[in-house]
């Protein structure tokens, strides 16, 4: 029996061979993030690891002074015995599952992943392992998500209706992934898009990063005067709802996307006119599929349905055990949302962020700021003893 | 099916009034007869006798979804709700068949019940392999009978009312009985429902039918502005509000019927009632409180409650529990509406009427339920203080010249209910489950406890006594569910049991001994007043404070 590549500690999730964490929710000294959500990118840990399409995102979030190591898909870097590897995840842009290994025994972890290719990001590629750490969000049979051409339908079909009856279609996402993901889908020529300033910055991100998204307005813009506001698609987190903010499209339909929204009870708590059924992690079938291909005998479960899918996978014949983490919600922390606690679908309102990119300071001023004092690969110093995360591998 | 799996979909999805009523005529409007007759029974709260055991439909459908059964187990605590459970775990339909939603109902649905276990499992896969995914919904909700989709009786009133051009009133008059478990309407029911008004109908009462009942608001006001909103008490009838069944008693062509407030016919379950309905002229019908009387005066709810819901009464409840009805209301005499007549008019017939044919040496279960007299506000709040020993909720107060009108209408006059406060303890929360519908996933149904002994004794425990579902807002049951998942002791199925942390301040209507429950006591009407963040759960109250409260005291 090989030792474990990764364990659980109160920091993290940790490699004891490679001495670093992976989206530790602690401050560590060094820390492989899968992706820039708040609940898996967090601030304080001395050094970073992470694919280079998280680079901006994470600069903005936690600072444009982080220690930051960056790899593409596929390339990579050994680390105190152990070989790291970020390969596409699917969730949103940079997401990346995380292959460790150390003589010849293959570890995944694969942070927050979905299936279906959107078009915003690289998608999910299972890779080969002996251990798979999975998620569990949705990890219940009821999650079943839609075709994506029948969601986009339904999106366009009601954004039609309020247009032809001159109201703006207010869809609540989260800022960072599902707005982009909509934007990439819906059908931009039945109106004007407008997106909250917790929105745009991301926008710009990722149409930076080449993900081609239609033209988009604040609302604040000049050509948004009350007659293309009535027929508008406007995208807005969730905290919005409520707020002032929402008084400038006079009467308005609204609705949330979201996978929460396949249940019937969460849709009426959320009170919005509709609930569109659309999540950035992977609905039942897909968790399996996905944990199925990469043939790992075992497999480790962490945030979301835990105990479910634990049993079921044993069912199967796995060697299934949980992991906690602190990412998302604990365990059935699901619909209970109300506006103060945010289902995990995607944490990437919190506050902290929302306020940093709505400031007025988009990304490429924050690129501008960053690109000039970004630290290359030399400037990782360990403080540990250890060997760095420094020495690329050819691949 | 189609269109009205769209309906429900459009009544589900929509929060406003206006959206909801246009929905509802604009498919009363173009469905067919046979479809909107249908459509107008389930909207309006009718529901067929089970078609299938539920225990069939879910071990069916495990097969179906190839799912573990506590795989379902799971799957339907975190739904909340077994048609849309079913509905979300079936595998995609093989085939596709478009039935509308009679034919559904007359070839597929109804013929199921009672149909041997082989078959049903036969009918019910070949039915599931062609309905739609988008349907399933509804489809499953007609078959475990309950399609509750926030729209009121009321609503499907108006919604009939408009698109028939029939007034409201009449058209509540047509739909009294339309519900009625069991029944199968069918075209001609909807468009005789819809059709115009003929001479005939302004004076004549279909047999047996009562008049559809009206409902008083609640008065939460102090009495020191009674004089101010209400005016003299003179102008006001006051009467004790009794704990019961609301019930019409129609007496029409040599026979009596009883039909209980939400339009059920109740008959079986009061023959006596029944009986003494006999003795009543034809023409007649009564309103009034259907109560448990015992030993010269009213019995507590509970007792009522051994006689409801069974389907064969035995002569020892017969015995045990013999029942009143605490008449109050006049609505026909001889033949003729009088709803149209004031109050203190309808008062006097009655009284006459009672007195004539149901006098008190008679034995009849029919009983005048007294007016209360006092010549001000201030006399009259004294003396509802003895409400709770008069085994009553407080008083009702009725416009004496005002008609009786139709449900919680306010156009013709006012019934208010002037209850006294409730009564309340502060309680521990022990075991929490999760609630349905709006409130699916939430720990929203909570048991209670008080302590089984004053602080002193270290030996003490929380003894259950009361659950309750309502009280909070929104964001407190946020909360509390949060709390419930990180206090979690243990988990029974679907009930979880909690470190004793929250403490609530618990109101109730009525307190009485119960050898069901482990306390000893039955509280009735129990909802939470207030989340008590003030007090540690070791200030809760006792048993002996809830005993205190008992009418018989401790």
């Amino acid at each position: 029996m090989t030792s474990p590549l990764i364990v659980s500690r109160p920091e993290g999730l940790y490699c004891p061979e490679g001495e670093f964490f992976i989206d530790p929710w602690r401050p560590v000294d060094r820390a492989v993030i899968t992706h820039a959500h708040s609940d898996h990118a967090r601030r304080g840990n001395a050094h970073y690891l992470a694919h280079s399409d998280s680079a901006d995102l994470l600069r903005i979030r936690l600072g444009a002074d982080i220690s930051l190591q960056t790899l593409d898909y596929g390339e990579a870097i050994e680390h105190n015995g152990v070989r790291i590897s970020l390969h596409p995840a699917g969730h949103v842009l940079g997401s990346a599952q995380v292959r460790l290994e150390r003589k010849g025994n293959v570890w995944v972890a694969s942070g927050d992943y979905k299936l279906a290719d959107d078009g915003t990001c690289r998608p999910f590629e299972p890779v080969r392992c002996d251990t798979f750490i999975t998620e569990s969000t949705f990890g219940l049979p009821v999650y079943r998500w839609p075709q994506q051409t029948d969601l986009f339908a339904d999106i366009n079909n009601w954004w039609q209706r309020n247009a032809a009856l001159g109201r703006a279609s207010i869809l609540f996402c989260y800022a960072f992934g599902k707005a982009q993901r909509i934007l990439r889908g819906v059908d931009s020529s039945i109106g004007p898009i407008v997106c909250h300033g917790a929105v745009e910055p991301l926008n710009v991100v990722y149409r930076a990063t080449g993900v081609p998204l239609p033209e988009t307005f604040r609302v604040t813009d000049d050509a948004m005067n009350k007659s293309a506001l009535s027929k508008a698609l406007v995208l807005a987190p969730p905290s919005a709802a409520g707020t002032p903010w929402l008084r400038r499209f006079g009467d308005y339909s609204d609705a949330f996307a979201s996978g929460w929204m396949q249940l019937r009870g969460a849709r009426r708590r959320r009170g919005v006119d509709r609930g569109f059924v659309m999540s950035d992690h992977a609905d039942w079938p897909a968790l399996h599929y996905a944990i199925g291909s990469t043939q790992a005998g075992q497999v480790f479960v962490t945030h979301g349905s835990i105990a479910v899918m634990v049993r079921y996978l044993r069912e199967q014949g796995l060697d299934a055990q949980a992991f906690a983490t602190e990412y998302g919600g604990e365990e059935e922390a699901d619909p209970a949302s109300t506006e103060t606690s945010l289902p995990p679908d995607g944490q990437d309102s919190n506050p902290t962020m929302d306020t940093a990119l709505s400031s007025g300071k988009d990304a490429d001023a924050a690129k501008e700021r960053h690109t000039s004092d970004a630290p290359g690969i030399s400037g990782f110093s360990p403080a540990s003893s250890a060997a760095p995360f420094v020495r690329p591998l050819e691949d | 099916m189609k269109d009205f799996s769209a309906l429900y979909r459009e009544l589900d999805s929509s929060t406003s009034n206006l959206v909801k009523q246009a929905a509802l005529q604009n498919y009363l409007r173009r469905a067919a007869p046979a479809d909107a007759a249908w459509a107008v029974f389930f909207l309006a709260g009718g529901k067929p006798r089970q078609l299938v055991p539920n225990k069939l439909l879910k071990a069916l459908t495990q097969e179906v979804a190839g799912l573990p059964e506590w795989l379902f187990v799971e799957s339907y605590e975190a739904v909340g709700d077994l048609a849309e459970t079913i509905a979300l775990l079936l595998p995609e339909p093989s085939a596709r068949q478009e039935l509308s939603l009679a034919e559904w109902l007359s070839v597929h649905l109804l013929p199921l019940r009672g149909l041997p276990e082989e078959q049903l499992r036969k009918r019910l896969v070949a039915q599931w392999q062609t309905i739609a995914a988008a349907d399933r919904l509804v489809y499953f909700k007609l078959i475990t009978g309950s399609l509750r989709v926030g729209v009121s009786r009321l609503q499907v009133t108006q919604a009939l009312a408009a698109v028939s051009g029939i007034d409201a009133k009449r058209m509540a008059q047509r739909m009294m009985g339309y519900t009625q478990i069991g029944s199968q309407p069918a075209a001609a029911d909807f468009l005789a429902v819809i059709s115009p008004e003929d001479a005939q109908e302004k004076n004549q009462q279909l047999a047996g039918q009562p008049y559809p009942f009206f409902l008083a608001h609640p008065f939460n006001q102090p009495s020191a502005h009674f004089d101010e909103l209400l005016g003299s008490p003179a102008d006001w009838l006051v009467e004790w509000k009794w704990d019961g069944i609301r019930a019409q008693l129609v007496k029409r062509g040599g026979q009596s019927w009883i039909w209980s407030r939400g339009e059920e016919l109740v008959s079986e379950q009061f023959p006596e009632l029944v009986q003494a309905g006999l003795s009543l002229p034809d023409g007649t019908v009564l309103d009034g409180e259907i109560v448990v009387w015992r030993d010269g005066r009213v019995q507590p709810f509970n007792e009522l409650q051994k006689r409801l819901g069974r389907k064969t009464l035995s002569s020892r409840i017969l015995r045990e529990q013999p029942v009143v009805l605490l008449v109050y209301d006049l609505l026909e005499e001889d033949g003729e509406d009088l709803r149209r007549q004031p109050q203190y008019m309808r008062r006097a017939r009655l009284e006459v009427l009672l007195e004539k044919h149901a006098p008190e040496p008679s034995g009849l279960p029919l009983h005048l339920s007294p007016a209360v007299q006092g010549s001000t506000w201030q006399e009259l709040a004294i003396l509802r203080e003895a409400a709770r020993s008069q085994g009553t909720e407080g008083f009702m107060l009725k416009q004496r010249n005002a008609a009786y009108g139709v449900g919680r209408t306010k156009d013709v006059g006012r019934w208010w209910k002037w209850k006294i406060d409730a009564m309340s303890v502060d309680a521990v929360l022990i075991y929490a489950q999760r609630g349905h519908g709006r409130r699916a996933s939430l720990y929203s149904d909570y048991t209670f406890a008080v302590w089984s002994e004053p602080p002193e004794n270290p030996d003490r425990v929380l003894v259950p006594f009361a659950k309750a579902y309502s009280g909070l807002t929104d964001a407190e049951m946020a909360q509390v569910d949060s709390i419930i998942r990180k206090t979690t002791r243990e988990s029974f199925g679907p009930v979880r049991s909690v470190e004793p942390t929250l403490l609530f301040e618990l109101g109730f209507e009525g307190i009485s001994r119960s050898s069901r429950h482990k306390s000893g006591i039955a509280v009735r009407f129990p909802r939470m007043l207030r989340w008590r963040q003030d007090k540690p759960v070791t200030e809760a109250d006792t048993l002996q404070t809830l005993t205190a409260l008992l009418p018989d005291g401790a």
